[in-house]
């Protein structure tokens, strides 16, 4: 009698830290979100990604679609090559989609803004997206500015 | 001059000394592992004693823990206007750091002094020598068993500490401080990472139990059989089991996240 309270208690405990990691796991984490099963890569090229990270967002119109998969260095085009991974469900997007980086907020984490061309094929995987935009780097503007304020 | 130097010669060998019986202590529980499975109620048992009995303690902690964080991430985001960042900022301190750490700290002052009081007393009243007497191994019957029970108890007492945690967060901020309930886990959610927040939190929490278990046994089992050797045994349970906790998250904290 006592040996089943006490496997009875165990039992309970052991599910309430199943079910806190699971808690975790699913709310406070949002395990699918980073775990997109099928996903489609295409790669982008920029003169500068700023502060841009694997794992960064990818969006279009906001809403949030795909990750950057990986970010190199193209030692050839000197330029950086980022790949995303887009969900599969997303096969919409025209070829001539363009992708910008933006900063969320003022001092936020980058992420990449997609904005759909007028194309009529779409972007397969292992395309290359043909207009990019660099992230937006303070010196330099800061730099244009001044040198426009000399010469006045 | 001399007498200085041999005394601290002295005490070193006796550190190494007792660091190594720690050591070889810890090999022969684990050798004697398989009781375990054979005899699963034994260990049934002592997770009832070492985890369950512990449950109020983590739960309140945790819910506490996590209204505190609720407060003081409101009062500084607040400045930066980015009060909607505080689900992000309550998960990730508590899934990360505070989570394994206080658990094991409470782990170590609940459930590792008593069992090293209970072992250390055992010893006291010869127990264990009169088991061995009855071919009786003790570290199947005794040891192992309280061993797994605290490797196991640990990494759950930090999951349900860090799930309380994040609910006490969300009653203080959302419910009390008016953060939008959305905003609270969306933010949560973007900046957490499964792999590389929740499971080092659980990696952490599983390394803390072991060694947590592991003082507090072997402290029992090294134990003056004395009255006053038991009190001591127990002071250093609690002494040693946070001290190594926390140089250890340290360490920790520095592999997991320190590249990144």
């Amino acid at each position: 009698m006592k040996m089943r309270f006490f496997e009875l208690a165990v039992g309970v405990f052991v599910l309430l830290g199943i079910g806190a990691l699971f808690y975790l796991a699913v709310q406070v984490s949002n395990v699918t979100d980073y775990h997109d099963r099928d996903t489609y890569t295409v790669t982008g090229y920029f003169d500068n990604i700023g502060g841009l990270k694997a794992r960064a967002p990818v969006t279009v119109s906001g809403v949030r679609i795909g990750r950057v998969a990986d970010i190199r260095y193209d030692p050839d085009r000197f330029r950086a090559e980022v790949v995303l991974a887009i969900r599969s469900e997303h096969d919409y997007l025209p070829l001539d989609t363009q992708a910008a980086i933006h900063t969320a907020g003022l001092l936020g984490e980058q992420y990449i803004a997609l904005e759909p061309g007028g194309d009529y094929d779409t972007l397969r995987d292992g395309d290359e997206l043909m207009f990019t935009q660099s992230a937006l780097v303070l010196e330099n503007l800061i730099g244009r500015f001044l040198t426009n304020m000399g010469s006045d | 001059m001399i007498d200085a130097i041999a005394s601290l010669g002295r005490s070193s060998l006796n550190a190494l000394e007792v660091f190594g019986r720690a050591f070889v202590f810890l090999l022969r529980v684990l050798a004697s592992l398989d009781v375990v499975l054979r005899r699963f109620g034994l260990t049934v048992v002592q997770i009832h004693s070492v985890g369950v009995r512990s449950l109020l303690i983590i739960v309140v902690s945790g819910l506490f823990v996590g209204m505190v964080l609720g407060y003081q991430g409101y009062i500084t985001l607040v400045n930066f206007g980015a009060a909607e960042a505080l689900g992000g900022v309550v998960a990730l301190s508590l899934v990360r750091e505070l989570g394994p750490v206080v658990t094991a700290l409470l782990f170590a002052g609940r459930a590792g002094s008593a069992l090293t009081a209970e072992l250390g007393l055992m010893k006291t009243t010869e127990q264990l020598s009169a088991m061995e007497m009855m071919a009786v191994n003790p570290y199947r019957r005794i040891f192992a068993p309280r061993f797994v029970a605290g490797f196991v108890s640990m990494p759950l007492l930090a999951a349900i500490f860090s799930a309380v945690g994040v609910m006490g967060g969300y009653l203080v901020g959302v419910g009390l401080l008016g953060v939008d309930s959305g905003a609270y886990f969306s933010q949560m959610q973007a900046v957490t990472d499964w792999n590389e927040d929740v499971l080092s939190g659980v990696i952490k929490s599983i390394v803390f139990g072991f060694v947590v278990t592991w003082i507090a046994v072997f402290q029992g089992f090294n134990a003056q059989p004395t009255s006053e050797g038991i009190s001591r045994a127990t002071t250093q349970t609690v002494v040693i089991s946070s001290l190594a906790v926390l140089g250890l998250d340290f360490i920790l904290t520095g592999l997991m996240f320190g590249t990144g």
